[in-house]
């Protein structure tokens, strides 16, 4: 077993900044109680001001007079926790949820994404997409492995031996042990993990109790690590709000390719599309505008799900301001990517015919694209639909059938035509109330017109013009 | 880009190109229908070998109908494109010529044949005539010689 450590130092504040455009402006979370309030973190313009976590709100003000400072949120750090999950899932199948990490098992993904270091230039690529300052080590165990990247970024240790040396210098208050054991076994003059180690394990346990032993064991593979995997959630849910009002769609596009990049990121780690998703635009005082974003198959790609919905949205009449932008995906299909031939003969730029689709309906509206397929009724309005689901017998007509069909018949005016064939009598449709009764006939009109016309039987000479041979 | 000029609907228009749209669909190639003057007849289509399955009809006002058709040229993933433009000038039709050179496509264009005195950046250029019979003028054909004599065509309907 081979675990990765992706820790995020400052997953609260990337949170934050990662729906913004970047600015060198200065920018702090703040928390704690209203007579309180301390600083919770600290953005790189605000820290060489001289502000610091921990930092009082009132001490800064005194030090920075104009910086912005924004409510730390747990519940949107949680948030950003599980996405990062989600993103590892398309790594590894064993994902675990640590502290302000994320621990993955790779081992049997190095097959694929390997060897280490391709694999870690890989995960650190797609988080600095994302937008997440990260730490990254490899340990044969989860617990080292969340120990390590906290010492060193990009430590690899691949054995069990190299192990034992890696963590013997590491100081204990950075051991992340158990039960405030970092900060008592100082004073008793053990300094490092390598001389805890050594030390006998019933006088440890006398002293500390069995947490501290279990904890030892598991960081240094003696003994099992039990963890609780993570599963992807089923739907994905995502919020996003701005302090401003946005009040053209234009200034929407920005935070937009965000929301819908995050959707990319979590389908891909899911293996999943997505074929329906809904956008919420939150008003201050009136009921949000839903704009629903329908795709004709289920999608993944973020470039292809941005076009969609900058498609519905930019047709969206905005009755009042926008203060923030939900995405709502329930419906998560199974995503079949489209089969390409290897020997393609269409040109590089060549945009995939789904993409195509897409545009044009979003533009000309949700039913402006579809496709016939004939029915076995044989009545002209019927013989054919634009339905989807219908599955039915290949029949091969043999009695002539124009190639253009009108809305609905008209009469056909003019001098009378030359018959070229006919009658042929189509009787039927007692079982739906569409009774008809007609012969029809080819005619010749008199501009050379090839036409499909019918009369009622025994009423010859009224035509009744249906379709055209063209 | 193939410009069909036209006397009147019906005239045997798509009988020209049903045989390649055939081709086009069954080896699995798109072919776009933007805005056609009428409903296309599943049956009719199908009994000349053209797999329905592969044919999206685009349905759109005349002034999307153009942009529509542009993109579907554009793309490069439709073997043939059929358009309508009714009152296209110029411009429009060199930029489908253009779209339809881009995107290694087959655009067909029907207009009416009044439009047949007029230049067109069409590569070939096809009028259809019913008197006597139903024939095929070639009006023009880039990068050769049009015959001078016009080209019959048998009945369309059987």
């Amino acid at each position: 077993m081979l675990w990765a450590c992706v820790l995020l130092p400052h997953l609260a504040l990337d949170g934050v900044l990662r729906r913004r455009p970047s600015t060198d402006a200065p920018l702090v979370l703040v928390s704690g109680s209203a007579q309180a309030r301390t600083l919770f973190a600290v953005n790189t313009p605000a820290r060489a001001a001289g502000l610091y976590r921990g930092q009082r709100l009132t001490a800064a003000q005194a030090l920075l007079s104009q910086f912005e400072a924004v409510e730390y949120d747990p519940a949107a750090t949680e948030h950003w926790h599980r996405l990062l999950a989600a993103w590892a899932y398309r790594y590894s199948s064993d994902v675990v949820l640590f502290p302000h990490a994320i621990v993955l098992e790779v081992s049997k993904s190095l097959g694929l994404f390997g060897p280490w270091p391709r694999f870690e230039s890989q995960l650190r690529e797609d988080l600095t997409a994302l937008g997440f300052r990260h730490r990254i080590a490899l340990a044969p165990g989860a617990q080292a492995a969340y120990v390590l990247a906290g010492i060193h970024d990009g430590l690899a240790v691949m054995t069990p031996d190299a192990l034992q040396r890696a963590l013997a210098p590491i100081a204990l208050r950075y051991a992340r042990l158990p039960d405030g054991a970092g900060t008592s076994l100082p004073a008793m003059g053990i300094r490092t993990l390598g001389q805890l180690l050594r030390l006998p394990r019933d006088g440890l346990q006398r002293r500390f109790g069995a947490p501290l032993l279990v904890y030892l064991d598991r960081l240094t593979g003696a003994g099992p690590e039990l963890m609780e995997a993570y599963r992807p959630p089923d739907t994905f849910d995502l919020r996003m709000e701005w302090t401003h009002e946005i009040e053209h769609v234009e200034a929407l596009m920005f935070p937009l390719r965000r929301l819908i990049g995050d959707l990319a990121t979590y389908l891909a780690g899911r293996d999943g599309g997505v074929q329906r998703f809904v956008l919420e635009l939150e008003h201050r005082s009136t009921a949000p505008t839903r704009v629903v974003v329908g795709l004709l198959a289920a999608e993944r790609e973020a470039a292809l799900l941005f076009e969609c919905a900058r498609g519905r949205l930019e047709r969206q009449q905005l009755p009042q301001p926008v203060v923030a932008m939900r995405l709502l995906a329930r419906e998560l299909p199974p995503f079949v990517p489209a089969g390409r031939d290897l020997f393609d003969t269409r040109p590089t730029n060549a945009m995939p015919l789904d993409q195509l689709r897409e545009r044009l309906r979003a533009r000309l509206g949700e039913q402006s694209i579809h496709r016939l397929r004939s029915t076995i009724d044989p009545r002209p309005e019927y013989a054919q639909t634009t339905a989807d689901n219908t599955r039915l017998p290949e029949v091969t007509e043999t009695l002539p059938r124009p190639t253009w069909l009108l809305d609905r018949p008209i009469p056909l005016h003019g001098p009378s035509p030359i018959i070229l064939a006919g009658p042929e009598r189509l009787e039927t449709g007692w079982w739906d109330g569409g009774d008809l009764r007609r012969d029809y006939y080819v005619v010749r009109t008199s501009q050379g017109q090839c036409a499909w016309v019918f009369c009622a039987p025994g009423e010859p000479g009224r035509w009744m013009l249906h379709g055209w041979f063209a | 880009m193939t410009e069909i000029l036209l006397p009147a609907d019906g005239v045997g228009e798509l009988q020209l190109l049903l045989p390649t749209l055939a081709r086009c669909t069954r080896a699995g190639r798109a072919v776009v229908v933007v805005a056609p003057p009428y409903m296309p007849y599943a049956p009719g289509w199908e009994a000349r070998g053209v797999v329905m399955s592969h044919v999206d009809i685009v349905s759109a006002d005349p002034r999307d109908a153009l942009w529509a058709a542009e993109q579907c040229l554009r793309s490069g993933s439709c073997a043939a494109v059929l358009a309508w433009p009714a009152q296209a000038d110029d411009r429009a039709l060199r930029r489908l010529q253009v779209a339809a050179d881009t995107g290694k496509a087959l655009a067909f264009v029907f207009r009416d044949r009044r439009h047949a005195a007029h230049a067109s950046p069409a590569a070939l250029r096809l009028e259809l005539e019913t008197q006597p019979s139903l024939q095929v003028r070639v009006r023009k054909c880039r990068g050769g010689n049009a015959p001078s004599r016009p080209v019959p065509l048998s009945a369309s309907w059987s």
